[in-house]
């Protein structure tokens, strides 16, 4: 017989009763990266098994949202001659507008998505709309590779405060999609149709970022000429800030200068990671105050 | 037993739940105009109050829906209670339902790690073990098939394997001998039984009385969210038989 002997438990030390399911959220996660490195794997394994082009499907996404910005801003709305290198401008609003909004959604679904688990064992719950952040995070190296190769094409070459910036907008968007993931997953446990709002927020946070306009437009527009504090405002967007930051990295450098980015980019960059962190604490805390009872509501 | 530390101390727990019929924020809306009341309250275990010394085997029995599966996830922190509260002492695995954790489009070697990973081993850990998890699956052949392709036995078998071959001081076992066959069944007894003789604290749930009594030492009897019974397992399922026969 091949049965193993197991070796005798020691009774535990009589001080260590503890409180089951009393986690630390965030950092439990952190504690578990193994577990929260297979739950990524398994997310990207479990959706492009089976699909010839693989990673190519998630490329699509973005790159038709391209051509088609491209083709209708560019230059039916002559977007081109406003903007200059418009090609990698539009690539990076793009890849950070989509890369919010797919974690964003991901996130939300993320704890109804996996409820047999939740419903069952005991995990830091958190890990699940963190994976599904990273698992969207993951899709922006393709698209860094291609904006990459359009970025030199366009004569731009490389800085290393370019890609300090590039850096401070990637962990500023991640940071806001993950407090945001972890406030609406909550809200998506007891009312299932948070998802349409989601939806909708998306959409806000498409237009409301300078993806395929300039921030100029919005300073220089007629309609907001005796509202100032509007516009800025309008700046204290952290997205619109991190997707600035991006542009710093890979398209500012390489054009004429004549279109500026927002002016103290580097202020407006601490001051937004400061709001996502603080968006990240609120998510952190609503969580942590209702995970308790998503085994019974789900 | 004596000088030995509660394993879980259960202290005047209560858990009620909110069957609510409605799950949308436009239910929501709609009820509140109409100022009708979402919600019914139903209390799934009323005032519990036991403890568990380390390295001891206790038998949950009691009916359909008398809340041994509820209080088992509340001993696993799943469920947290309303009132009173349970403590623990050392690390806890769940056979709360086996193979929970087993993903339908992974195949079974996928699954072997990521299972061990939810169930909180590391990744060196799992590599130790993989041989021998395989093999007291005797999944072999189909290791490198995805999981939904498995049968409800196979699938059984994956996820006992992996989930007695984690290491903690505490197992809650809820009714797992469903779809095993007599071999395995065997088998899965046989390892349990080696865990009680290591030393390892274990809570069964389980409708057979056979299993209650050849395992567990104590019984505890749960009618409608009640404790009605603590004492030797014998008498725990001789007290359950009883009171099914005086309701018929
Ligand atoms: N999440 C939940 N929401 C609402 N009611 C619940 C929930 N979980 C359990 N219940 C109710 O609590 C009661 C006890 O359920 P539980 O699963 O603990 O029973 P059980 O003793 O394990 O029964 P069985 O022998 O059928 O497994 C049942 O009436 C069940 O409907
Ligand atoms: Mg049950």
């Amino acid at each position: 017989m091949s049965a193993t002997l197991l070796p005798a438990k020691q009774p535990v030390d009589a001080s260590a009763l503890t409180d089951p399911g009393r986690g630390q959220g965030l950092v439990d996660v952190f504690r578990r990266r193994y577990l929260l490195r297979l739950l990524v794997r398994k997310e990207l394994r479990v959706r492009y098994r089976g699909s010839v082009v693989g990673l190519g499907w998630t490329l699509l996404k973005p790159l038709v949202q391209f051509c088609v910005y491209y083709f209708v801003i560019g230059l039916v709305l002559n977007g081109r001659e406003a903007i200059p290198d418009f090609p990698t401008y539009l690539f990076c609003g793009i890849m950070f507008v989509h890369f919010f909004n797919e974690g964003f959604g991901a996130s939300t679904r993320s704890i109804v998505t996996n409820s047999a688990l939740v419903r069952k064992i005991l995990l830091p719950r958190e890990m699940f709309p963190v994976a599904s952040v990273i698992v969207a995070g993951v899709h922006l190296i393709p698209q860094t590779l291609i904006l990459l190769v359009g970025a030199v094409l366009l004569g731009w070459s490389p800085d290393p405060l370019g890609l300090l910036a590039g850096l401070l907008g990637l962990l500023i968007v991640g940071t806001l999609v993950t407090g945001a993931g972890l406030l609406a997953s909550t809200a998506n446990v007891y009312f299932r149709d948070t998802r349409n709002l989601v939806d909708l927020m998306s959409l806000i946070v498409f237009w409301s970022s300078p993806t395929i306009y300039s921030w100029t437009q919005v300073r220089d527009s007629a309609a907001l000429q005796d509202y100032p504090w509007l516009v800025n405002i309008y700046l204290a967007n952290p997205v619109t800030i991190a997707i600035s930051l991006l542009r710093r990295a890979f398209w500012y450098e390489g054009t004429d200068g004549s279109l500026p980015l927002p002016p103290d980019l580097w202020l407006r960059g601490g001051i937004a990671l400061l709001v996502a962190l603080v968006v990240l604490a609120i998510g952190q805390l609503v969580f942590r105050r209702f995970e308790g009872r998503f085994a019974q509501e789900l | 037993m004596a000088g030995r530390a509660p394993a879980v101390v259960i202290d005047g727990v209560s858990k009620g739940f909110t069957l609510r019929h409605n799950r949308s924020l436009k239910g929501l809306a709609v009820s509140a105009v109409r100022g009708k009341d979402l919600s019914n309250n139903f209390l799934a275990l009323d005032d519990i109050s036991a403890r568990v010394e380390q390295g001891e085997t206790v038998g949950l029995l009691g009916l359909n829906g008398s809340g041994k599966s509820t209080l088992l996830k509340l001993i696993s922190g799943v469920l947290r209670p309303d009132t009173g509260s349970v403590r623990v002492r050392g690390s806890i695995a769940g056979l709360i339902e086996v193979g929970a954790g087993l993903h339908p489009e992974l195949t079974g070697r996928e699954n072997i790690f990521l299972n061990g990973a939810i169930l909180g081993m590391g990744e060196s850990e799992i590599s130790r073990r993989f041989d021998e998890i395989v093999e007291f699956s005797e999944i072999e052949k189909f290791l490198d098939t995805e999981v939904k392709f498995y049968s409800s036995g196979m699938h059984m078998r994956l996820g006992f394997s992996v989930a007695v071959h984690t290491d903690p001081e505490i197992f809650l076992i809820d009714e797992i001998f469903a779809v095993g066959d007599r071999p395995f069944k065997k088998k899965c007894m046989r390892r349990i039984r080696e865990l009680r003789d290591s030393g390892r604290t274990l809570v069964v749930v389980s409708h057979n009385a056979r299993t209650i009594t050849r395992l567990c030492s104590r019984g505890l009897v749960l009618h409608e969210g009640r404790l009605v019974y603590d004492g030797p397992a014998r008498t725990a399922v001789k007290y359950l038989d009883d009171s099914e026969e005086s309701e018929e």
